[in-house]
């Protein structure tokens, strides 16, 4: 069946035209419902390393709820360690953040494999009677297949770990996946970040460690994902030294807020 | 010309796109850690397939032979981005964990190997009818594949523990092989094993 040119352009042009039609309508009406549950699965993630996410489903109204009465989201320029109050932490995205180079700097070379940091971090603060009693800090590193992002919990003294959470990673389910496994991120509670001269100290090794008041600073590897334990051990290192938040807790402890 | 049930029957076991046709492996590895992604998957593709054949039926003697695969990939590509946002709208979890695997229905042979092979010969009403056959026969081996692998590897069905594992002071020892793509190969391996000693005509003839 023999078209002539004309016909074959013309309906190149109509198919492409109907299909960006749908992909566009598609991409802009859900867009809203989409940044909801970025946010939302955000919230939680926060929520549930600051162990204030109980057992069961939560409808999205009581995330938002229990999210609003408990933690104050505060922005910090990781360099000076002050708190930023020009940003606006509703909006601000720090993944895109550290992807751009006006607000990012290639981190150096790092045992975490982090490439670039954002020069604004949002901090998260659990709040109990107008005080600050937990801090949580986004952190981000490689495993082995896949960059894991988290957040780690701090205690007001900085350095007691009340838990840690990784919200997205592709490792392996079963062994480098175990880092979701409540039962090893339960190995993390009261184990010490920093040692006493204030050095980053916490960190994951081959095979079994002590109770954490007898080892403060070790945490039990993985069995079978070597790679990934060691990936967890070294981020959270990163993030808490002199290129992540080290000036900023170093001056949380000298100010208590 | 085959009635309406030959065509939907078929590719469930006679002339099923994954076993026989070995088609679609790459997803049947990738997304059946879990019987949810697979289910999820599962859904995704034959959402897909159907509309996108449906249309390339109605279309069918108005594309031109010339540019017909461009077309059919258009149709096929811009309906995995709608179906893309839809799971980030309103299946976020899962959509997280299928992540490229819904972008890569676009590859999927099974869904070009339909819209070239039935869809631009036949009416709409068959080609619906196909497409659904041939997406069921595809999600038949996943949901076989995903239940042995969540099951033997991690223990449990649909996330809620079935098998005790041994970390959780139970006496299953989950087998590590079963999570890692291999193992999505020995068991679509005996899946095909085994339709071929039900239906011995599958085996290929040896030289």
């Amino acid at each position: 069946m023999g078209r002539s040119t004309g016909y074959i352009i013309g309906f190149a042009i109509a198919i492409c035209l109907a299909c960006s039609i749908v992909v566009a309508g598609s991409a802009v009406s859900l867009k809203e419902r989409q940044e909801a549950n970025k946010v939302l699965d955000r919230q939680k993630k926060v929520l549930d390393v600051a162990g204030l996410l109980g057992d069961g489903e939560i409808s999205a109204a009581e995330v938002n709820q229990l999210f609003a009465d408990n933690i104050t989201t505060k922005a910090v320029t990781l360099e000076s360690g002050d708190y930023n109050t020009e940003i606006d932490v509703a909006v601000y995205d720090q993944l895109k953040a550290s992807k751009d180079p006006a607000s990012s700097e290639a981190a150096p070379d790092n045992a975490a494999k982090v490439l670039r940091v954002p020069n604004d971090a949002l901090v998260y603060h659990v709040m109990k009677d107008n005080k600050v009693d937990l801090i949580i800090l986004p952190i981000e590193g490689k495993g082995l297949w896949s960059t894991l992002y988290g957040f780690l919990a701090l205690e007001k003294d900085t350095t007691t770990i009340r838990g840690i959470t990784f919200y997205q990673h592709a490792e392996t389910p079963g062994l480098g996946g175990e880092v979701d496994n409540p039962r090893w991120k339960g190995l993390w509670l009261g184990r010490k970040a920093f040692d006493n001269d204030w050095k980053p100290a916490i960190n994951v090794i081959k095979g079994q460690a002590g109770t954490a008041a007898e080892d403060p600073y070790r945490v039990d590897g993985l069995s079978g994902a070597t790679i990934t334990a060691r990936g967890v051990g070294n981020l959270v290192q990163f993030w808490l030294g002199e290129e992540g938040f080290g000036p900023y807790l170093t001056k949380f402890r000298a100010k208590g807020s | 010309m085959a009635s309406n049930k030959e065509i939907f029957v078929d590719p469930l076991f006679n002339d099923n796109p994954i076993a026989l046709q070995v088609l679609g492996i790459c997803s049947a590895l990738a997304v059946t850690t879990k019987l949810e992604t697979s289910l999820v998957m599962s859904a995704a593709v034959i959402a897909v397939m159907t509309l996108a054949n449906l249309f390339i039926s109605l279309l069918r003697n108005k594309i031109p032979p010339s540019i017909r695969i461009i077309v059919q990939l258009t149709i096929i590509a811009s309906l995995v981005i709608v179906t893309d946002q839809v799971l980030k709208a309103f299946l976020f979890e899962t959509s997280k964990q299928l992540s490229v695997f819904v972008g890569l229905i676009i590859t999927n042979c099974i869904v070009m190997g339909r819209a070239e092979a039935f869809a631009m010969q036949n009416p709409p009403i068959p080609t619906i009818i196909d497409s659904v056959g041939n997406g069921i026969g595809y999600s038949i081996v996943l949901i076989f594949v995903g239940f042995f692998r969540e099951l033997l590897g991690s223990g449990k069905l649909f996330g809620i523990e079935v098998l005790p594992l041994v970390t959780e002071g139970g006496w299953y020892t989950p087998n590590g092989l079963l999570v890692l793509a291999p193992g999505a190969f020995f068991l679509i391996g005996f899946f095909i094993w085994g339709l071929r000693t039900w239906k011995p005509e599958q085996v290929e003839e040896t030289n």
